[in-house]
């Protein structure tokens, strides 16, 4: 059984259409995203389900590249998925391309 | 589809590896652990703990059975694996069982080593190596009186420990002339019989056994020198032999262990090995930190997808501390002479005291402490560091020798980023921020937040120490700041934001030196209430500083879903409504409808992007469930159809509400009437509580139903409805000013005392005047953030859920 891993760049968002400091979910083949513009115009992309309980980090007070989950206040890396101490795990990152106003993600 | 690791050992090092993958990469791999003893992973160091009664076998459970459920770890106990087919990748199990596996862990520990004496096999021979050799020796303890351990070393005097526990008498044969010769330079050692000799054990030193007699179960031992004991119980606690007959057998690189390389790889493709099985550039380690540094070096190198970025492992400086209770023992590196070192000592035979710090080119590189062992996670911190001590004084490496008549704690001289827990590698830093963070008050919280104390417990009183030293400045000065981010606290935020009249929380954070420019989840949302406070015309509402439920107006659920309550004024409700919130419930296919504890109905299960469409259909007004601020104002039916009501409950309630509602409180704010003492409205637990008598209103204040249940106190009473409204008014206003966020009323009152807001509400009549005048203020600016949402397409964008699909 073999499979090729093939990745998919999906357009998730106009840039513009995001805010900083508030996150934004994008369902993708029902799978929810969440996106984090930042200020330096950078946008950072995860899985939009908290390790802890599945909590929709899109929701979560937005601290720079950190989020808090809505729920249980577990503070999260959006740059690159980690969970910060004292509690541990981390949630799955995407990358994201800019092209213009266009906002691309890769999934595989 | 996840890869599969196989996990042979469900012992200490090989499920801390797991868990250092669990905690870089939780979804890559389906996890499935082989264990021979029947228990979960437990912290085989305690064992000695358990065997001097301070623990339970529960105690020691490091991961229990619902851990490996939770992380979808298959777990057999109980079932060794027998046979490893490192070609085809399976591993084959004692009860029959086959498992392939893309990455396989050997884990598998090490045996106690048995002196193959004769009569060795003889009943009441045992180890010390596992939980059943401790139920064993308890057993023994029950029918038998007499008990003889071989081996002076750690183990060997920690089963001999446990064993006078037992009420046994505890004979002590060691090879060499001083005990524990591994660890210890001989006046150490010395000094270490002599206490355990108080403590009554005996010792047999330089002595040679030669065989074990008796019938069917040991009788006697006897020795090389023709002497001999008599006794029930022999503990053999000789050493340790890396178990490696498995690995061996599936055809992997031994020498004393498995060969691994820097990254924990064996000699076979995609097997691994880590723990006292596994042999490290000649070493094959037995204590605890050794293997859970290699444990974390393994999981980086699993989870890396670029294997040669990752450091691997370079080996460990190994200490070792006896836990044996009324000593204290420490011992690390190279503690022994040679003509390359020197040596810091301290030898006080009356205080019990020695310590011996080896330096060899100016840096420290090893050390035994006996009696106060204090230092230890200094000198450790020394030595992995490599730090040049030659411009040191003899009191800055042992800082327990500073002479000074108030023994401080060596953890007040530590920096922050030096290691408290060797084991787990935790620093003080860590400790300390957890402690202040997150409220800690006991060892034990401290070791489930930041795992420190949780192996060998050897740090347990450095960690006492640091909760000590960290809640104690706190009560001395009562300084408590706002959050990680500053240090200033939650009144000089606010005096800051008036006296320089800042309007926006990145403004604040910026201006008072915040330690990060972004602030976190506690200080955010207090700063964006405080300038609202501070100037509720000129400086706007920051959504972003806002918890979710606030800033989308409706309460979270559990899984991402909103609750909808709407307004009912003073729990009144009719007709028309109710078949609003039904048509709403089935349109939405709302899946629970409630009626709250503050009189009204609450609409569970809404999805977010329904939020806007959910509030025009209902045509209601917000009720601000989710917000701090006015929630409900709960009443009794009263005089209007009550027999008993002598007053309008009703009436006054839904003038209360409307008057107060949408106005930002430090926290929510609940109100209750009731119209006769008996009180059904529940006034007496609410922030402000309303009981009418005949011919007069009752206000009671700081009265919490919730965590903290607290009686309100009465606070005046009065004759008209407008009264009742001023004192309110001034009194929330006061409340406004000068609460911390997220400070009850209940508390407040607690901290400021009735007494003062009585003075400032009640008689002070100027003041009063002021405070309802601004109340005013802000209530102008307080609107229906549904009405607002629905009016506005812009602010309902951020409802919206985009759905994008494959193609």
């Amino acid at each position: 059984m073999s499979t090729v891993n093939s990745v998919n760049k999906v357009l998730v968002a106009k840039s513009n259409d995001l805010s900083i400091g508030i996150g934004r979910r994008v369902q993708v083949d029902g799978m929810e995203i969440a996106l984090f513009k930042q200020e330096d115009q950078s946008i950072h992309a995860v899985e939009n389900k908290c390790p802890h309980k599945g909590g929709p980090l899109s929701e979560g007070i937005v601290s720079g590249e950190h989020v808090f989950c809505p729920l249980h206040d577990r503070k999260i890396n959006v740059r690159d998925g980690l969970v910060q101490a004292p509690d541990h795990g981390c949630v799955k990152r995407y990358d994201v391309e800019i092209e213009g106003e266009n906002v691309f993600i890769f999934i595989d | 589809m996840r890869e599969k690791l196989v996990l042979i050992g469900n012992g200490m090092a090989g499920v801390r590896t797991l868990e250092e993958i669990l905690k870089k990469d939780p979804e890559r791999f389906s996890m499935t652990v082989f264990g021979e003893e029947p228990h979960p992973n437990y912290n085989r160091i305690m064992l000695s703990s358990v065997l001097q009664g301070d623990s339970t076998v529960d105690d020691i459970v490091l991961n229990s059975y619902e851990w490996y459920e939770e992380h979808d770890i298959t777990l057999h106990t109980g079932d060794p694996i027998i046979k490893v087919d490192t070609k085809k990748q399976v591993v084959y199990s004692q009860s029959g069982l086959a498992c392939n596996y893309d990455k396989l862990i050997f884990a598998t520990g090490s045996n106690p080593f048995m002196l193959p004496l004769p009569g060795a096999d003889k009943e009441g021979v045992i180890a010390f190596r596992n939980i059943k050799d401790c139920e064993t020796m308890i057993e023994t303890s029950k029918n038998y009186k007499k008990a003889v351990v071989i081996g002076g070393g750690l183990l060997g005097l920690e089963a001999a420990r446990g064993l006078l526990n037992l009420n046994m008498h505890v004979d002590v044969i060691h090879i060499s002339d001083f005990l524990m010769e591994r660890q210890l330079d001989e006046p150490a050692g010395k000094m270490l019989q002599e206490e355990l000799e108080a403590q009554g054990m005996t010792f047999h030193l330089k002595k040679n056994t030669e065989k074990i007699l008796g019938e069917k179960r040991v009788e006697e031992v006897r020795f090389t020198d023709g002497t001999s004991i008599d006794t029930d119980l022999v503990v053999m606690a000789v050493g340790i032999k890396p178990n490696i007959e498995l690995g061996k057998k599936s055809g992997l690189k031994t020498e004393r262990a498995i060969v691994v390389n820097d990254y924990m790889e064996t000699s076979a493709e995609n097997v691994y090995a880590v723990g006292e099985c596994a042999e490290h550039r000649g070493i094959a380690y037995g204590l605890v930190a050794p293997l859970y540094e290699q444990g974390k070096v393994l999981a980086a190198h699993i989870c890396s997808t670029e294997k040669t970025s990752e450091p691997g492992y370079q080996g460990s400086i190994v200490y070792t501390q006896l836990k044996v209770s009324g000593v204290d023992v420490f011992s690390a590196g190279m503690f022994q002479d040679n003509e390359k070192t020197k040596a810091i000592r301290v030898h006080d035979e009356f205080e019990g005291l020695y310590k011996k710090v080896v330096v060899q080119d100016n840096k420290v590189v090893g050390a035994v402490l006996f009696g106060d062992t204090g230092d230890s996670p200094r000198l450790l911190n020394m030595m992995r560091s490599g730090e040049d001590i030659s411009q040191m004084s003899k009191v800055a490496i042992l800082p327990s020798e500073s002479g000074s008549e108030s023994k401080v704690s060596p953890v007040v001289a530590m920096a922050d980023g030096e290691t408290i827990c060797g084991c787990n590698g935790v620093s003080k830093g860590e400790i300390c921020s957890a402690i202040s963070d997150q409220g800690l008050t006991t060892v034990d919280q401290v070791k489930l937040c930041t795992n420190a104390g949780r192996s060998c417990g050897g740090c347990k009183p450095l960690v006492a120490d640091l909760l000590a030293l960290t809640t104690g400045e706190e009560v001395d000065n009562a300084k408590e700041a706002m959050c990680g981010c500053t240090e200033y606290t939650h009144e000089e935020v606010v005096a800051e934001i008036r006296e320089l009249g800042l309007s926006h929380p990145r403004e604040v954070m910026n201006v008072l030196g915040w330690e990060s420019d972004e602030g976190c989840s506690k200080c955010r949302p207090a700063i964006n209430y405080y300038l609202q406070m501070v100037d509720p015309i000129k400086n706007a509402d920051d959504p972003s500083s806002r918890f979710v439920n606030e800033r989308v107006h409706a309460n979270i659920n559990h899984n991402g879903t909103f609750s909808v309550v709407p307004r009912m004024y003073g729990g009144v409700t009719n007709a028309e409504q109710l078949r609003k919130i039904a048509d709403v419930a089935d349109k939405y296919s709302i899946p629970l409808l409630k009626v709250t504890g503050g009189q009204r109905i609450d609409m569970f299960g809404v999805e977010k992007e329904d939020l806007p469409k959910v509030w025009d259909d209902l045509g209601m007004r917000s009720g601000s469930a989710y917000a701090k601020a006015l929630r409900t104002v709960k009443t009794c039916v009263g005089e209007q159809f009550c027999r008993f009501g002598t007053q309008d409950s009703i009436g006054l309630g839904i003038e209360l509400e409307k008057k107060f509602e949408y106005i930002n409180t430090p926290h929510k704010v609940k109100m209750a009437v009731s119209a006769c003492p008996r009180n059904c409205a529940e006034s007496g637990i609410k922030d402000f509580g309303i009981v009418g008598v005949e011919g007069a209103w009752e206000l009671y204040v700081g009265g919490n139903g919730g965590v903290d249940l607290r009686g309100g106190d009465l606070f005046c009473k009065v004759k008209t409805k407008e009264e009742i409204i001023d004192t309110i008014s001034a009194f929330l206003q006061y409340y406004r000013e000068h609460a911390r966020y997220l400070e009850r009323t209940s508390h407040f009152v607690e901290r400021v005392g009735l007494d003062h807001m009585k003075e400032v509400v009640l008689e002070d009549t100027e003041g009063r005047r002021e405070l309802i005048e601004r109340l005013e203020v802000a209530l102008a600016t307080g609107k229906d953030p549904w009405k607002e949402i629905i009016e506005n397409k812009d602010k309902q964008k951020e409802y919206e859920k985009k759905q994008v699909t494959l193609v």
